[in-house]
């Protein structure tokens, strides 16, 4: 299982690697925005995607958006975790088809379960 | 700072009344010259006025922005680009708070990476020695295992001294980590408490600028619906106080609620 870990912050990246560590996933792989993570998306086959909100250059909806609109990568399982918590946010995020919505701080039990449940319905 | 600008004093609105008096006698007295001539002299005290409006609001402003600089010492006489200056300061300190705050969990995260797998093997090797010792206890073991069993356990007992050793000096120093709560604390309280300064001055400058305008005679504009709508889409970073917002999540519970509504 390859994964890759979209977030402009390092200490989040490096948590949230030490987590899936944790879970058994040690393919990872890391991007601070949107604008670096799409061509590895699309060079790279990744089963996995975990992606912060707010970046600059591409944010994670963005990176969302155009992942969904990837033939190749339309059906990329995808988890948000972010600090964003509008509930508008939240349902842009799901009408964008986001396939998790994890919002920080989280505990490592939280992400445990978004994790699993996606997979368990893909 | 008090300002009253708008009213006329009672000197003027004096003056004034005479000039109506005056003027309304000329006019009934069909001479026009000096009922113009009296036009002339209320029209110069109104303009007296104004100009005397906007001295007291320039002097009002000056000083509004000579307190944006609320820390002297730190930018030293140039009071020109002091309130600019102070703003540098507080990015700097904010900066100072980010890196601060990215040293310390970089460093906690490594001594936890560092001692991890130490605790690990420690765990491991524990749990082969038991195995082998309950295989002892049985008498299970060869002579030779044991001289084996026997080493293991001397160079265990070496190991665990060493390990506990350093598993104790990364929990104390990423106690010790922790201390950049108290260093970015003291620098967030200072930055919001220039924040709240130049709220105030802001607000003064405010009620400046509405003074300005309703002596001058403009209305503000009303512009806002469209900027708000604009602001849902785009990020905002962690909720600082979501338990008081409606439109805001407060826990990963009610994110669960709300994406299970829309079928998730």
């Amino acid at each position: 299982m390859k994964i890759l870990i979209v977030d402009d912050f390092s200490t989040m990246r490096r948590i949230i690697k030490n987590l899936l560590r944790d879970l058994g996933f040690t393919n990872t792989q890391e991007a601070d925005d949107g604008l670096t993570a799409l061509p590895m998306l699309k060079g790279g086959d990744f089963d996995f995607l975990v992606t912060d909100w707010n970046m600059p250059g591409m944010t994670g909806i963005e990176l969302l958006k155009e992942v969904r609109a990837d033939d190749k990568l339309a059906s990329l399982p995808t988890l948000m975790v972010t600090a964003e918590a509008k509930k508008d946010q939240i349902v842009e995020a799901a009408q964008a088809g986001v396939n998790g919505y994890v919002v920080k701080p989280f505990t490592a039990q939280a992400l445990k379960e978004k994790i699993e449940k996606i997979f368990d319905r893909v | 700072m008090e300002t009253q600008l708008s009213t006329p004093t009672p000197d003027m609105i004096e003056e004034l009344r005479q000039c109506a008096a005056a003027l309304t006698e000329k006019l009934q007295g069909d001479q026009y010259e000096e009922a113009s001539a009296l036009i002339e002299k209320v029209t110069d005290c109104r303009d007296r006025h104004i100009f005397q409006s906007i001295g007291k609001l320039t002097r009002g402003l000056h000083d509004s922005m000579k307190n944006f600089n609320v820390d002297g010492g730190v930018c030293s006489a140039t009071n020109e680009h002091a309130d600019e200056c102070e703003f540098n300061d507080a990015s700097n300190r904010l900066n100072y708070v980010m890196e601060l705050t990215q040293n310390a969990a970089e460093k906690t995260m490594d001594m936890v990476e560092e001692a991890a797998p130490i605790s690990l093997s420690l765990g491991q090797e524990a749990a082969v020695l038991k195995t082998e010792w309950l295989r002892l206890r049985q008498r299970e073991m060869t002579p030779d295992e044991f001289r084996g069993f026997y080493e293991r356990l001397d160079k265990f007992f070496d190991v665990t001294d060493t390990s506990t050793k350093k598993l104790n000096e990364n929990l104390q120093s990423i106690i010790l980590e922790q201390g950049f709560q108290d260093l970015t604390g003291q620098v967030l309280k200072r930055v919001i408490s220039l924040m709240s300064e130049v709220e105030d001055n802001l607000v003064s400058l405010v009620k400046i600028a509405a003074q300005v305008e309703s002596v001058v005679g403009i209305k503000p504009e009303e512009v806002k619906a469209q900027a708000e709508k604009e602001a849902d889409i785009k990020g905002e970073g962690p909720q600082i106080k979501a338990e008081e917002r409606e439109d805001v999540v407060g826990s990963q519970d009610e994110v669960d609620d709300l994406l299970s509504s829309l079928g998730f």
